[in-house]
């Protein structure tokens, strides 16, 4: 018989790997921006936009998530989570999706950069704290952190281990922060839309167990059911990209060909 | 003293003086706007289809529950109904040719 000791660790893997891969592909666009601001601007005010961009995002969650756990009623906190996690994951997974298919660009950090860098060398110097400089980095870290916030909020409140979900999240933070320190460039290596299938399929896991059991569903094998959601979703979205990349096959196969032209 | 000419001429842009143009918003209005916008970006962005059919299936599963019998039946057709929802959306953006 399946007991909470058993089944808990499989909830905990799945939770910190989801919480990570999100996190560590924000961060990777964040580290974009950021690295743009201070080759173009100076280290100086890009570091500190970073800084307080990451002591925001840390008191969201010490306020929001203890207050959610506190004071919300935890059949309503799944619900309400696990259908914010239903939603945000199925938009990940959908652009996952479409992206593997080669129907959507890809994430292209390269030209981002570049995008940025020129964006910033067109704004006027700035002599002392540089306000441009500060505000792009920390707007680039906040917004793109939010996602993970709610993420950590969402499955660490959820699942009662909002600290473990907390440091995943921070360690993959740490992570691309030092990776980015090492080889001073943007990472366009980054698998990125590969982790982003996985993050979707995880979220839409959690988000389906938690949205259920949060209208009192009865999950067999309780937490188990999770890397089960996780494999039947993968399953679909294998099978969707699939039948996209055959049919974009079919549709240029049917294209008459062109003349190639002589004289 | 000149008329203000904007009590004339409906074609001279601004509102009579001493009120706020109807564009512009009261610094708590703006705010709540904004917050709104802002979590409509996140949750609906230019994917209502997701957004609805996540609910829709909840709202199903939640009938399905109502009657103590069906709790397992929910929770095996949920994955199946958010599938659903899932191949719905990829198709529609696939039909629009602009994902």
């Amino acid at each position: 018989m399946l007991t909470a000791a058993t089944t808990a660790p499989t909830g905990a893997l799945v939770l910190v790997t989801a919480v990570f891969l999100a996190s560590a592909v924000e961060m990777v666009e964040a580290l974009t921006i950021v690295l743009a601001v201070g080759v173009t601007r100076g280290w100086r005010s890009a570091v500190e936009g970073v800084l307080v961009a990451l002591l925001a995002l840390a008191g969201l969650v010490a306020v929001l998530g203890p207050a959610l756990v506190h004071y919300v009623p935890l059949s309503a906190l799944r619900l309400v989570v696990g259908t914010l996690l239903l939603v945000f994951g199925l938009q990940w997974l959908r652009k996952a999706v479409l992206r593997a298919a080669g129907l959507k660009a890809k994430h292209d950090e390269d030209a981002i950069y570049a995008e940025h860098v020129a964006e910033l060398e067109a704004a006027p110097p700035a002599s002392g704290r540089d306000a441009t400089a500060f505000t792009v980095a920390f707007k680039g870290v906040f917004l793109e952190g939010l996602e993970v916030v709610v993420i950590v909020i969402t499955l660490g409140t959820t699942s009662h281990r909002l600290g473990l979900a907390a440091l995943a999240a921070g360690a993959a933070a740490f992570v691309v922060l030092i990776v980015g320190l090492l080889v001073h460039r943007q990472l366009s290596g980054v698998p990125e839309n590969a982790m982003k299938m996985g993050v979707g399929l995880m979220l839409v896991s959690f988000g389906t167990f938690w949205a259920t059991e949060g209208v009192h569903a009865h999950w067999p094998g309780s937490d188990l059911a999770i890397p089960v959601l996780v494999a039947f979703y993968g399953l679909v979205a294998w099978t969707l990209v699939a039948g996209l990349r055959h049919h974009a096959a079919q549709e240029s196969a049917a294209r008459p060909a062109v003349e190639p032209l002589h004289g | 003293m000149a008329e203000d000419p904007r009590a004339e001429d409906p074609d001279v842009a601004g509102p009579p003086v001493g009120e706020r143009p109807p564009g512009r918003r009261s610094p708590v209005t703006g705010g709540l706007y904004a917050f709104g916008r802002f979590w409509r970006e996140f949750l609906i962005g230019d994917t209502p289809e997701l957004f609805i059919g996540a609910v829709a299936v909840i709202g199903v599963l939640a009938a399905l529950c109502a009657k103590p019998g069906l709790r397992t039946v929910a929770a095996v057709a949920a994955p199946f109904l958010v599938a659903g929802v899932l191949t719905l959306s990829v198709y529609r953006a696939v039909r629009k040719g602009t994902p």
